[in-house]
């Protein structure tokens, strides 16, 4: 066979330059959707002679139904504080996972061993774990149908491939950054790095599917930290931009050196901002909070899996449960109240061309005016949902929400991009704030906390502004927030128009036995939420 | 396997001693920086999951990683690769070279360390390595046939068997190995009416010591015993916290046990108006809190990241700040040793169970774990999180009946300032964080709920 070597030299090239331009969290790039299927490489001959190997060795062990995916992994982290850089470091990763389906039940194995002979082991193991957990089955398991996708490719929309980019040229900026963030006074500490990751997944199943994909994503992380001269506190401005699907193009439209000096002096002002007051308010919340909110009172309590059970001994189930007594019934909101989920939306970090059972992504409202309308879905799940996608008129389909987070690591039910979209009315963060005569504006995301069924959450947030009559009268600080999830989304009565739509997100979303890690992007509006529940967080020690 | 085999086989994915030394070596023969550190580990995983009383995946994982790290004077990178072909090797050092080079100076760069002296920890049992997926099939049957047969109960569990090996080697010398396993296995059975949940787990190096069947009786006993949870109002109450639910909130405190932060003013054992609380009494007295990778119960790496030789380490004697953990830049710059950084958390406790805690208690909260710890306030360690999974009131002396799950607001310090009784210590089965932890259950008075929570 031709050596991983020759694999790694053509997997490793990047691939051609895409046409799409403009920050994602211009509302223009965000809405409305396009899909973006693009030209990338084809699978490597090789990869896809392992591939076939596999599948047929799980064939002949027995297997019903089997899919491998061989992916290669890379990741380069430059970390700094203040002047310093204090690591750069690149990882790579390369292997094959398979799954089989043998008699109504799952197996899988993984190993870096890429030969013939090692993937055929690998697969024969999955087929020997589904054969001994027969003994153990209650349900055989069945899947929806998929389209079958023969010779597929697709990249994500990146410009500029991180790995191209010197690492002088990533740590100078960084420093850069770090030195404006530092003229503020107190600001004593700042760390700040970049986050690159590319993924070159290779996937064939036995209905025939065999797809290739290239995504690139991008996180600058930073914190900074304003010191009180007596040591009595200290504040700390983090979380200050959204992670994304997109390449460098992304990072240099960011402003990192001018926004430094920005972040820098909101971290000074927080030390003299005024402890908030108990009690409840009125809250304003810009899409770099409200996104989180999201993404832990909706976009968890959505998924199938976990409204069905299947997470009850790690994350939880969902009080979104069961499905007949809330599909087209349960009141999540106003009406005005529309989230979608998709795994197409360009530059967002759940995007893919294909998901890892090959089922290209759609659009599909999971919240449509106000009330619960579906769930998050693989093949598996959306034969569970046969009744309800019958009474709309519609097949069983997957909704493209298998992913697996490394080649070591099987797939299961992971949240698309889900995203509240906008009112009607083109009205704006400042405008909500305008109409409000007590309460609190929040922008960017702090800590948060959601129970196992997220009924009972917490959040705090970077900024935290005092409205009086309409206007911000200053900053507060030790602000949180608690909710009951259905009395706070029923408390929303003015959302912002299209042009205040912004996309933001996580790196890091975790789920699952064994742990997976998931990067996701939450599209929102900001919004004006009546009479919440606000607590203060500082306590001396 | 000749060394210069392209890839190794599913089994050479935990390696030998030996071998770790003779590929660390090879690597060391390719580098042409003044320094290398080379950082190996890998082993094999196996698991099963079931959920809603049935299987849901089951996997088996074998991967290995080599990490690369290439000094130039002050500059460094480090670099990856799950590959251990001759030509993958050169690449990786030839990347870091490449990148270190690079790099711009990094000031708090150390020189490497000599060779050290590690007393070694057995930790490795073959009762682990060689558990078949028949065998683990049979486990996941310990709480599936019960919660099948009972008609009112549904399971989900998961078991996770760990073989793997780490090895630490550089170019001034030093090499260190140690390899281990363990058995992790946490189920929680809800009632089919939807208003009851209980967890269980345990967690050990050698199967055999590790009782699934007892962990699939206890979930079961407390999801029969939470059901029909009644609303109490939220407030300070005294609470009984099993020993989960104490490590989950108790081992946060060694994430922050950093001098260096606490030096620069950023840390909950600043001391008002500069300097730190060292020598200061901060919790009960009856507190002690150390760490040791020897400690029979958690059988831990006995060395660090940086390849510094690990004992018994003493954060908090007697209720006193003992030690903060200084990294080896910052000791220099400060003149003191390096402590190393930690593989194991210990809180010792009494002989008292569970059931004496609460027969000593006239009004409190038995709480079974934690969940959704996350930072409010670093000043203090302030974490919010919530109880879940079997929360009860206890009213003179006996479990009165389960109570709705609350969230809290408050800090491991104040929790550990108003302690009224320890237990006995136990090795946790980990829900978000875990391992090497082993603490007892603590009573103490004036905990913080702030709000219920509706989730069973």
């Amino acid at each position: 066979m031709t050596s991983r070597r020759d694999f790694l030299k053509t997997g490793g090239v990047a691939a051609g330059a895409l046409a799409l331009s403009g920050a994602l969290r211009s509302a223009d790039a965000a809405i409305p959707r396009v899909r973006h299927v693009a030209t990338a490489p084809e699978m490597d001959a090789v990869v896809k002679e392992l591939l076939m190997e596999a599948l047929n060795a799980a064939k002949l062990a027995g297997a019903g139904y089997a899919d491998a995916r061989i992916g290669r992994y890379l990741q380069n982290f430059v970390v700094t504080r203040e002047q310093q850089i204090i690591n750069v470091v690149d990882t790579d990763s390369i292997g094959i996972g398979v799954r089989a389906l043998v008699d109504g039940t799952w197996g899988f194995a993984a190993s870096r061993d890429l030969t013939k002979a090692g993937v055929a082991a690998a697969a024969k193991e999955a087929v020997a774990i589904a054969k001994a957990n027969r003994v153990a089955r209650d349900r055989m398991i069945t899947l929806a149908p998929a389209p079958t996708v023969p010779n597929a490719s697709w990249k994500n929309a990146y410009e500029i491939d991180p790995w191209t980019i010197p690492v002088e040229e990533k740590a100078d900026l960084l420093i850069k950054a770090n030195a404006a963030g530092m003229k503020a006074p107190n600001v004593k500490y700042v760390f700040s790095a970049f986050f690159f990751r590319k993924q070159e997944r290779n996937y064939a199943n036995t209905d025939g599917s065999v797809i290739a994909q290239t995504i690139v994503q991008s996180a600058i992380q930073q914190q900074f930290t304003a010191v009180s001269p007596d040591f009595s506190d200290f504040q700390n401005r983090g979380n200050t931009m959204p992670p994304v699907g997109r390449g460098w193009e992304w990072v240099l439209q960011q402003n990192l050196v001018q926004n430094g000096s920005k972040w820098g002096e909101e971290a000074s002002q927080k030390l003299k901002a005024k402890p908030v007051e108990v009690g409840r308010y009125d809250l304003v919340l810009h899409p770099s909070h409200l996104w989180l909110t999201i993404h832990e009172s909706i976009a968890h309590p959505t998924e199938l899996d976990r409204a069905m059970g299947y997470e009850a001994n790690y994350a939880g189930t969902s009080f979104v449960s069961p499905p007949n007594d809330m599909l087209g019934k349960f009141k999540y909101g106003p009406e005005f109240m529309n989230i979608q989920g998709d795994r197409s939306h360009p530059g967002a970090l759940a995007t893919v061309g294909y998901d890892d059972e090959g089922v290209a992504p759609d659009e599909f409202l999971i919240i449509k005016n106000g009330k619960v309308n579906d769930y998050q879905t693989t093949r598996e799940q959306a034969a569970w949902l046969d009744w309800w996608y019958k009474a709309q008129g519609r097949e069983a389909r997957s909704h493209g929400c298998s992913y697996a987070d490394n080649w070591s690591s099987v797939q299961f039910q992971r949240m698309p991009n889900v995203s509240l979209l906008p009112g009607e009315k083109e009205q704006s963060f400042e405008d909500l704030i305008a109409a409000t005569d007590k309460g609190i504006a929040i922008v960017g995301d702090g800590s948060f906390s959601i129970d196992q069924q997220r009924y009972n959450a917490q959040f705090g947030g970077q900024l935290a502004y005092e409205i009086k009559g309409g206007k911000i009268v200053g900053l507060l600080k030790d602000v949180a927030y608690q909710i009951r999830t259905p009395d706070f989304w029923n408390a929303m009565d003015m959302i912002g128009g299209r042009k205040s739509y912004e996309v933001w997100g996580s790196f890091f979303d975790g789920k699952g036995q064994p742990g997976q890690v998931n990067a996701v992007s939450h599209g929102s509006v900001p919004a004006r939420f009546r009479n919440v529940n606000v607590i203060n967080t500082g306590r001396k020690a | 396997m000749a060394p210069n085999d392209a890839l190794m086989s599913r089994d050479d994915a935990l390696m030998s001693r030996d071998d770790a030394q003779a590929l660390i070596e090879r690597i060391r023969k390719f580098s042409r920086a003044e320094a290398v550190e080379v950082q190996i580990f890998g082993g094999n995983t196996t698991n099963v999951r079931f959920a809603d009383n049935q299987m849901s995946t089951a996997g088996s994982v074998s991967d290995f990683q080599v990490g690369v790290q290439s000094y130039f004077g002050a500059k460094h990178a480090v670099v990856t690769t799950n590959e251990v072909s001759d030509d993958a090797l050169k690449a990786a050092v030839e990347k870091s070279e490449k990148l270190a080079r690079l790099a711009p100076d990094d000031p708090e760069s150390m020189p490497q360390l000599p060779p050290q002296q590690y007393q070694p920890v057995e930790a490795y049992f073959p009762s682990v390595a060689s558990m078949s997926a028949d065998e683990r099939a049979k486990i996941a049957l310990t709480a599936l046939a019960p919660c099948r047969a009972a008609n009112d109960l549904t399971a989900a569990g998961y078991l996770e068997n760990r073989a793997y090996f780490s090895a630490f080697g550089t170019s001034a010398g030093l090499f260190a190995y140690h390899r281990a396993t363990s058995s992790n296995y946490t189920l929680t059975v809800r009632t089919k009416d939807g208003t009851g949940s209980g967890w269980a787990g345990a967690e050990h190096n050698d199967a055999r010591q590790v009782d699934y069947e007892g962990v699939s009786r206890r979930a079961i006993e407390k999801a029969r015993a939470s059901r029909n949870p009644v609303a109490i109002e939220p407030g300070r109450y005294t609470v009984i916290m099993e020993p989960q639910a104490v490590g989950d909130l108790c081992q946060l405190i060694a994430f922050y046990a950093d001098a260096r932060s606490t030096d620069e003013g950023r840390s909950p054992f600043v001391k008002q108006g500069g300097g730190t609380k060292l020598g200061e009494k901060i919790l009960d007295a009856r507190i002690n809190i150390y760490a040791d990778p020897f400690d029979p119960m958690v059988r831990a790496q006995p060395y660090d990241g940086d390849g510094l030789p690990l004992g018994r380490q003493e954060f908090i004697k007697d209720g006193v700040l003992k030690t903060l953990y200084y990294s080896r830049f910052w000791a220099r710059k400060k003149g003191v040793q390096p402590t190393g950084a930690p593989t194991s958390f210990i809180m010792s406790g009494t002989n008292a169970s569970i059931d004496d805690l609460i027969a000593s208690t006239t009004r409190g909260i038995l709480v079974t774990r934690l969940w959704y710890l996350r930072e409010v306030d670093p000043r203090t360690i302030l974490y919010t999180g919530l109880t879940r999974d079997g929360t009860f009131l206890i009213e003179n002396g006996k479990i009165a009946r389960a109570v709705k799950n609350f969230r809290f607001n408050d800090s491991p310090l104040f929790m550990l300032n108003n302690v009224e009784a320890l237990g006995r210590p136990e090795r946790l089965a980990g829900t978000e964080a875990g391992g090497a932890v082993v603490v007892p259950a603590v009573k103490a008075r004036d905990f913080n709920f702030t709000s219920l929570s509706d989730a069973v």
